[in-house]
């Protein structure tokens, strides 16, 4: 390895460790960096002296909110603690690591992860929302599995407005263009339209991977002369963003034009390294692995070493550029995607070079760990940064910012919507139905959905509209892994910390009405800024709620992603957090949809409706109401029926089951008979009944823990007895009827099938063409 | 029997038609595409995907491949050789077959379950199926259009070389229809949709029947080993 270019060991121009010890005082752009006067003491504290400007560039970079949880981390932690031993149980690896590993048993471990590109996907949609799946997807790699689905949960601002169509079209384009040339198959998410989201677009995407338990690998470099190598795309000048200050400082104008600041991806190029990844994992040649994303090489090196517990030393001049005009500082930065940092013993280093020639994935030694808590990058014979590796990655800042009670929240919680005028009789109630469904909230997402690819891979057991995504990932035993994300922001807004629970136990339901018995959880928080007292009440709300919910539910939330300064201006987008849960699912062929299929299955509504409109449908969409508290949630109810969900789907009662969510009880009947174009017949009478509720609460509260369920009439006794010995509530509501082509729905309408459909598929394409 | 599947850089369904040959009892030989060596296999699926990510246009490097150069060579002697999708796209590029694809005409990806009509059952890989049988697998692509000059589409037409057709739905603004064709002597077949992706149940197309139980994609693979084992 070269660390010394004998030819020329004139300076360079670069800013050196030696420059920094020799002109202590040079004025340096921290500010502009995005470091706050304090932060800046605290790393000439560390170092000594001042830091050169690559150290600068590296410690803002590190220490910024979006790769060092500064705001959030004292609140995550309650994420590792509020746990009891037997949640850890099927935990592999938790949190921390790229991606947390759940065992799902027979020797096999899959590890999932939600993250944002938010900001990126406002300003250039494609890219953004193409790059947040590359992103994902390789932090999924970089546990040593082999992704195999996708999914993403999207927010957008109101479907009218002028900008709105731009970015639809852009971040949809751009999780087609990517997810479908890895060839993984899109299996589920989210859309939501809210004028709330209009400049400050939410683009989460998440990614799941399988894995033998042997095969798990982990981002840390601890044995000394192993090599560190850099491979995949060459390094370019996107994504340099703020460090570009630096570059300008440093050197007159010879330095490369400024790139906008979003990456921009080739999804063939991560095909080609995925598939090399797996073959180098397969041939046991890579000690350690980190994908590089946010930060760049400056992530990577440091975030290695010091998980290692070890120190680097790195030779910047090796790494391949795409511009070779880059200034070190660039270099560090630089975002470019499709590269992976491998730590490979030197003698392996034969076997690694086969193989990457083999998917013919360009590469380059960079250096090597060292027995020495220290991270040496040199430029050519010149150090330009020396430091202890953790204060970069992981020993950042941590601030307990300032929290307040929303000063709007108890009039935001007193406007309740017990004001608003019930429906008056039958047809306005069947017109509010019809109008609910044709809401771009409610409306058939298959627009969307169409341009992703759910089949690839040949193991896609449920995709969208179904409640659940599902994947099997034996194709020996048929085990296989339900996934689903939710979030209401509306709940969220009016109770941060019910809000979290309610994403949890949606996620948690549609998992359960799969036939999947839930095992983990990932999050992706998306709020406002961190610097509102404000939002950072509704961030302690949230991740308290969510805390608290997981560990009443019994499963351990893996890992997860924070996304901050969500807002437009001085107004915060609703607090969104995003929850996946992840199920276990002994043999797919078991896992039950959420439409009815066949003709006279009788039709049984799970749980009890209260009269709980605040922040629903009804009231957001019919009355342009937002106020007043959201649904309660028991979540010890919530369990019992899943596994009461869990016992039927074992003994093969439930013909379907639909969780029942926004829009309520009439918006969950219609979706299950538009599934497969079923209809039925449905009274309301004994519901009104039980529950002393009027037909608007009955058609569209928003009461939790309900799921609507057919059983076929030769199940019915036994299926009915299961409910009574488990204490769920269970009412027969309706019949399923193949052939009448209506939903009727008694005392209050018959409406046609195609008619439902009608409104409910055009939506889309008519917002959006 | 043995039937080879190529996989190029960016080859995505290579796993999926492995699979299908299996369950239609045959033995899948991965085959790489950059080894000549097809390994004496009796057939040959270029599987769909995005070789070389659709760089310059979609299959024009995959044509230029060693093991694309001796698929071509041995199909002029009989060997049945099927193109699914990208695949496809490979053979036109490769002048095995007629014609060229090109972007979908509502310009976005399209994944959905298409009904095709079996236009021509004398071909290798669609011997098993009646003529004008309907039926239902997966489509998913974003260049998909079939297009070709007058003269070619008449030819085609004449010579009953249109091996499938779209029925109820054209996706993607195919001229005359056109979901795949076949060469001449009809060991040679290309077509956009996946005979893959429907051939387990559970996995396929939505059928009236079940959710996901759709496999007419099996019958492709079943007529390509009928016709190697009677000959």
């Amino acid at each position: 390895m070269k660390f010394f270019n004998s030819k020329t060991l004139e300076p360079s121009g670069v800013d050196t460790t030696d420059n920094a010890s020799t002109e202590p005082d040079k004025e340096q752009p921290w500010q502009e960096l995005g470091l706050k006067q304090d932060e800046y003491e605290e790393i000439k504290n560390i170092l000594g002296r001042r830091p050169t400007s690559s150290e600068l560039a590296m410690y803002s970079v590190m220490w910024s909110e979006h790769c060092s949880y500064k705001s959030s981390k004292i609140y995550l932690r309650q994420f590792g603690e509020k746990v009891t031993d037997e949640m850890k149980k099927y935990l592999m690896v938790g949190m921390g690591e790229n991606a947390g590993v759940v065992d799902i048993g027979e020797g096999l471990a899959v590890t999932f992860k939600v993250e944002s590109h938010n900001h990126p996907s406002f300003i250039e949609p494609f890219q953004g929302a193409a790059t947040g799946v590359g992103g994902i997807v390789r932090d999924i790699l970089s546990m040593g599995a082999r992704p195999i689905a996708i999914m993403d949960q999207l927010r957008f601002g109101a479907p009218n407005h002028p900008d709105t169509a731009r970015v639809v079209h852009g971040v949809v384009d751009g999780i087609s263009f990517y997810g479908n040339c890895l060839g993984l198959p899109n299996i589920g998410g989210e859309t939501v339209f809210d004028s709330v989201y209009q400049g400050n677009p939410l683009v989460n995407a998440l990614s799941i991977g399988s894995m033998k338990h042997e095969d798990l690998k982990l981002a840390k470099a601890s044995n000394p002369g192993d090599l560190v190598i850099l491979f995949g795309a060459r390094t370019g000048a996107d994504g340099i963003g703020g460090v570009s200050v630096l570059a300008s400082e440093t050197f007159e104008s010879t330095g490369p034009t400024k790139r906008p600041a979003v990456q921009v991806g080739d999804p063939f190029a991560e095909k080609v390294l995925i598939e090399c990844c797996l073959e180098l994992f397969h041939a046991g040649v890579v000690a350690g692995i980190q994908d590089l994303g946010g930060a760049g090489i400056s992530c990577a090196t440091s975030e290695l070493a010091s998980n290692g517990g070890k120190g680097m030393r790195v030779q910047l001049k090796n790494v391949l550029l795409r511009d070779e005009s880059l200034t070190p500082e660039e270099i560090l930065m630089s975002e470019s995607q499709e590269r992976m940092c491998a730590v490979v013993p030197k003698k392996r280093l034969k076997e690694f070079e086969s193989i990457v020639n083999k998917w013919e994935v360009e590469y380059s030694v960079l250096g090597d760990v060292i027995d020495e808590d220290r991270l040496y990058i040199n430029w050519g014979h010149e150090e330009i940064v020396n430091v202890p590796p953790r204060t970069v990655a992981h020993d950042g800042p941590v601030y307990e910012r300032p929290v307040a009670y929303p000063a709007y929240q108890n009039e935001l919680n007193e406007n309740s919507s017990a004001k608003l005028p019930r429906a008056k009789n039958a047809t306005e109630l069947a017109t509010q139905l019809m109008q609910l469904i044709a809401t771009p909230n409610q409306a058939d997402k298959s627009w969307i959905t169409a341009q992703y690819d759910k089949y690839v891979g040949g193991n896609t057991a449920l995709s969208m509209p179904d409640d659940s995504g599902m994947i099997r990932v034996s194709e020996e035993s048929g085990l296989g892994v339900a996934l689903a994300t939710d979030a209401n922001g509306k709940y969220a807004y009016l109770n941060p910390y019910e809000g979290a629970r309610l994403a949890l136990a949606e996620a948690y339901r549609n998992v359960a009405v799969t036939g999947a018995v839930p095992r983990a959880v990932t999050n992706c928080l998306n709020f406002g800024s961190p610097e509102n007292p404000e939002v950072m009440w509704q961030f302690k709300e949230a991740t308290a709620g969510l805390a608290d919910a997981c560990l009443e539910l019994g499963i351990p939330v893996t890992g997860g992603n924070v996304s901050f300064y969500n807002q437009s201006g001085d107004v915060a987008i609703y607090p969104t957090p995003v929850v996946g849960v992840l199920g276990v699912i002994d043999d797919v062929a078991r896992r039950i949809p959420s439409g009815w299929q066949d003709d006279g299955n009788n039709i049984y509504l799970l749980g009890t409706t209260y009269d709980e409109l605040d922040g629903s449908a009804w009231a957001k969409d019919i009355h342009d109401h937002l106020g007043g508290q959201p649904p309660k949630l028991d979540l010890a109810k919530e369990k019992l029926l899943a596994d009461l969900l869990h016992g039927a789907s074992i003994q093969g009662l439930i013909e379907s089951a639909h969780d029942l969510s926004e829009g309520g009880l009439g918006i969950a009947v219609l979706e299950a008979s538009l599934r497969f174009n079923v209809g039925a017949r449905i009274w309301l009478g004994d519901v009104l009944d039980r529950d002393g509720i009027d037909q608007t609460t009955a058609l569209f509260s928003e009461s939790q823990t309900r799921v609507l369920v057919s059983v076929g009439r030769e199940d019915d006794v036994k299926f009915q007895a299961l409910c009574d010995a488990r204490g769920v509530p269970c009412l027969r509501i309706g019949v399923t009827d193949a052939t009448s082509g209506l939903v009727e729905i008694k005392d209050i309408a018959d409406l046609k099938l195609d008619d439902i459909r009608q409104g409910w598929s055009g939506v889309m394409s008519g917002l959006f063409g | 029997m043995k039937i080879g599947v190529i996989t190029y850089p960016g080859t995505l369904d290579d796993r999926d038609a492995q699979r299908a040959i299996r369950l239609a009892g045959g033995t899948p030989v991965p085959l790489w595409h950059d080894d000549d060596d097809l390994k004496k296999v009796d057939a040959v699926v270029l599987p769909g995907g995005f070789s070389y990510g659709d760089y310059l246009r979609c299959g024009a490097i995959a044509a230029k491949a060693p093991a694309t150069k001796e698929v071509i060579r041995l199909a002029a002697k009989g060997l049945p050789v099927l193109g699914i999708c990208n695949g496809f796209q490979v053979l036109v590029e490769s002048h095995l077959l007629p014609g060229g694809l090109i972007r979908n005409e509502k310009q976005h990806f399209i994944c959905r379950d298409q009904k095709l009509r079996v236009e021509n059952n004398e071909t290798a890989w669609t011997s098993l199926f009646e003529k004008d049988q309907e039926i239902l697998i997966p489509l998913k692509n974003g260049e998909g259009g079939y297009i070709a000059t007058d003269d070619t589409l008449k030819m085609l037409e004449q010579e009953n070389r249109i091996a499938f057709r779209y029925v109820e739905n054209n996706p993607n603004g195919s001229m005359n229809d056109i979901a795949g064709i076949t060469n001449e002597r009809g060991n040679v077949v290309g077509l956009m949709p996946h005979p893959e992706h429907a051939v387990e149940a559970g996995f396929g197309p939505d059928t009236p029947t079940a959710m996901r139980s759709g496999i007419d994609g099996l019958l492709f693979f079943e007529s390509v080993l009928k016709m190697v084992v009677n000959s």
